[in-house]
């Protein structure tokens, strides 16, 4: 606080932004937790985006000559009950991660939250009671009976509103698994943006009293400017912070909608559909890798999870500790 | 005090009017019939017609929702859809026991673990048994319950044989064992690490050395000082995890055949049985607010400078 006020009124801003992100980078790379847990999920992350060129098989490719087949030179991770290569559709099951996380958290987080939370910080009167009333409620009640409710309802229609559109475009878009994927990401972003919104709100009343803005204000700076040149650089360390600690929970639940038969559908795959079908007694008994591979799979990619939202915490937001 | 719990409890009737509404349109207009669903093959136009007339779900969606209202304030869920002849009321009296004793026995591994380790690895600060308790909390918190659930099966049920695998037998019997440990590694977890970190930041408080240089014995440092002023962060935890614990649950019971509300909540799900999944969210909103209601309770009487409602404000 007192550092910013002392500071010549305009000249460093610019530099002094730009220093911050990289002192937190910096911060961030020098500590081994911070690179191990950017290496893993650089690694993961792009294995799943470029599932199609780094798996030799498709992730629907059957053969049921080598069914439920232990570890081997060809399939590292074995094959399934249809001789699937389990490898291929763990990569493929991350691809459906990347899509879940980044969607939810880009829409939900960054551009609901953040923009809820400036308007609500910067104009405050009705539109903060509004904002914050209706966030309160969403937050007032166990989200996942209205998730799985909105799920379910919401993905009937859609599809049959997608198959017409598919009708006339002539692309087979279904089975690509893109209404999956949207009303997931609907039904989890409609539950994420409040605990963003009311940071940012938070920040902004924050750095809304500080000289600079004042100052923008009185050159005749148009409200739209401030917001996005003076205001948002200064709320987005926090924001940061805030999105590394979300992935976890955003991957965690699409997993659980799906391993409760009611997030992502077959045949497009995912690790929570993965534990879902093989998750009884009997396969652990007879081949326990059909359910171990994609358990540890998701057990990594979440610890990785935490371990970055700490490090990021700890380089972002340094007088916090 | 009094008028703080009014008013958050005025908050309730409002949160569920508004939630109730919400799942009660989303199941009228949502897709699929239920009684369709259950006619299944002997589907008849006219039997339809005339058991949608009966139920009055032909009326007004307003219509239908007051008289539903009505039904609920007397206690009345209605009858489900998709089981002929069962009161939603009976249906989930049973189910909720049976989910309530596995939290309870999940709940109560967690705080009689938690807390004790916590304070044992405060107490110990910097050395070997902190380090390691420390190591174990990141642990246990990071491990998915999708990974302890099949572990625990595969080592206790299959391989050393001395567990059963599913179903429930009560809270008492060996089958709530496994599932109760499951749901409670996380929350040991949690619990064990908050002890610790409020425990350490207490211990160097001013009044905890002059309770020590008056002569109290460390027992009664320990209990009456510093252990009670710990537990307002673990306090308010327990009331946050309590929707965690309902995610749990889910996954618990479908891990291990338990019949109780979470898998009654998803096959009423797919069944479209809209007066189950109504009543459910209904209670389950109750619960949880009146849960962290009692939270915020339990505050003054753990440390009387915390006054209720000032602290509200933001």
């Amino acid at each position: 606080m007192l550092s910013d006020e002392a500071q010549p009124a305009i000249a460093p801003r610019r530099a002094s932004s730009r220093n911050y992100w990289a002192i937190s980078l910096h911060r961030l790379l020098r500590k081994k937790v911070g690179i191990a847990c950017l290496t893993i999920i650089l690694l993961m992350y792009g294995s799943g985006i470029l599932a199609p060129l780094v798996t030799p098989y498709g992730y629907n490719d059957q053969d049921l000559s080598i069914t439920k087949q232990g570890p081997s030179i060809g399939h590292p991770f074995g094959t399934d009950r249809l001789g699937r290569d389990i490898l291929t559709r763990i990569i493929y099951g991350l691809r459906t991660t990347v899509i879940i996380t980044v969607v939810t958290l880009v829409t939900g987080s960054l551009i609901l939250g953040i923009t809820m939370g400036l308007l609500a910080g910067y104009f405050g009167k009705w539109i903060d009671t509004l904002v914050m009333r209706v966030g309160e409620v969403t937050s007032a009640f166990p989200e996942i009976f209205l998730v799985l409710i909105i799920i379910s309802t919401l993905k009937p229609p859609i599809t049959d509103w997608v198959r017409g559109i598919e009708e006339t475009v002539g692309i087979d878009i279904i089975r690509l698994g893109v209404v999956d994927y949207f009303v997931l990401s609907l039904a989890l972003a409609i539950f994420s943006w409040f605990g963003m919104a009311r940071l940012v709100r938070g920040q902004v009343l924050q750095a809304r009293e500080n000289q600079y803005v004042e100052a923008a204000r009185a050159i005749g700076a148009s409200t739209p400017r401030i917001l996005a040149k003076h205001v948002l650089p200064n709320v987005m360390g926090p924001v940061i912070v805030m999105v590394s600690a979300g992935l976890a929970g955003v991957a965690g639940s699409e997993i659980f909608l799906s391993f409760l038969g009611i997030g992502i559908q077959p045949p497009t795959p995912s690790l929570g559909l993965m534990i879902f079908q093989n998750g009884s007694i009997s396969v652990l008994r007879s081949d326990p890798h059909l359910l171990l591979f994609p358990v540890l799979t998701l057990s990594l990619l979440l610890f990785t999870f935490n371990l970055l939202g700490d490090a990021v915490n700890d380089a972002f937001n340094p007088r916090a500790r | 005090m009094g008028t703080y719990v009014i008013r958050r409890l005025a908050w309730l009737p409002v949160i569920l009017l508004i939630i109730s509404f919400i799942t009660f349109v989303m199941g009228r207009f949502g897709p699929g019939d239920p009684i369709e669903i259950r006619m299944g093959q002997y589907n008849n136009e006219e039997a339809i017609e005339r058991i949608r007339e009966q139920r009055g779900l032909n009326d007004n969606i307003m219509v239908q929702y007051g008289r539903y209202l009505k039904d609920v304030t007397r206690g009345d869920f209605g009858d489900s859809i998709a089981l002929p002849g069962r009161t939603v009321g009976e249906l989930l009296k049973k189910k909720m026991w049976v989910s309530a004793q596995l939290n309870i026995a999940a709940l109560f591994l967690s705080v009689s673990i938690g807390i004790p380790l916590g304070l044992f690895a405060a107490l110990r600060q910097g050395t070997f048994w902190d380090t390691g308790m420390v190591a174990f909390t990141l642990l246990g918190q990071s491990i998915p319950v999708f990974l302890t659930a099949p572990l625990l099966l595969l080592v206790f049920a299959s391989w050393l044989d001395i567990l059963p695998t599913h179903d429930w037998g009560g809270l008492f019997s060996t089958h709530t064992i496994l599932p109760a440990i499951v749901m409670g590694v996380p929350g040991i977890a949690i619990i064990t690490r908050l002890t610790r970190a409020s425990t350490l930041e207490v211990i160097s408080q001013d009044y905890i050395r002059t309770a020590r240089s008056k002569g109290l014995s460390e027992s009664t440092v320990q209990r009456r000082h510093v252990l009670r002023n710990a537990m307002i962060p673990v306090i308010t935890m327990l009331g946050f995890s309590l929707a965690g614990i309902a995610f749990t649950s889910f996954i618990v019971e479908r891990y291990f055949g338990i019949p109780g509300i979470g898998d009654l909540f998803i096959s009423s799900i797919f069944a479209r049985d809209y007066p189950i999944i109504n009543a459910i969210v209904i209670i389950g909103t109750t619960l949880f607010v009146l849960a962290n209601l009692t939270v915020d309770l339990i505050y003054p009487w753990l440390d009387p400078r915390i006054r209720l409602g000032g602290a509200h404000v933001e």
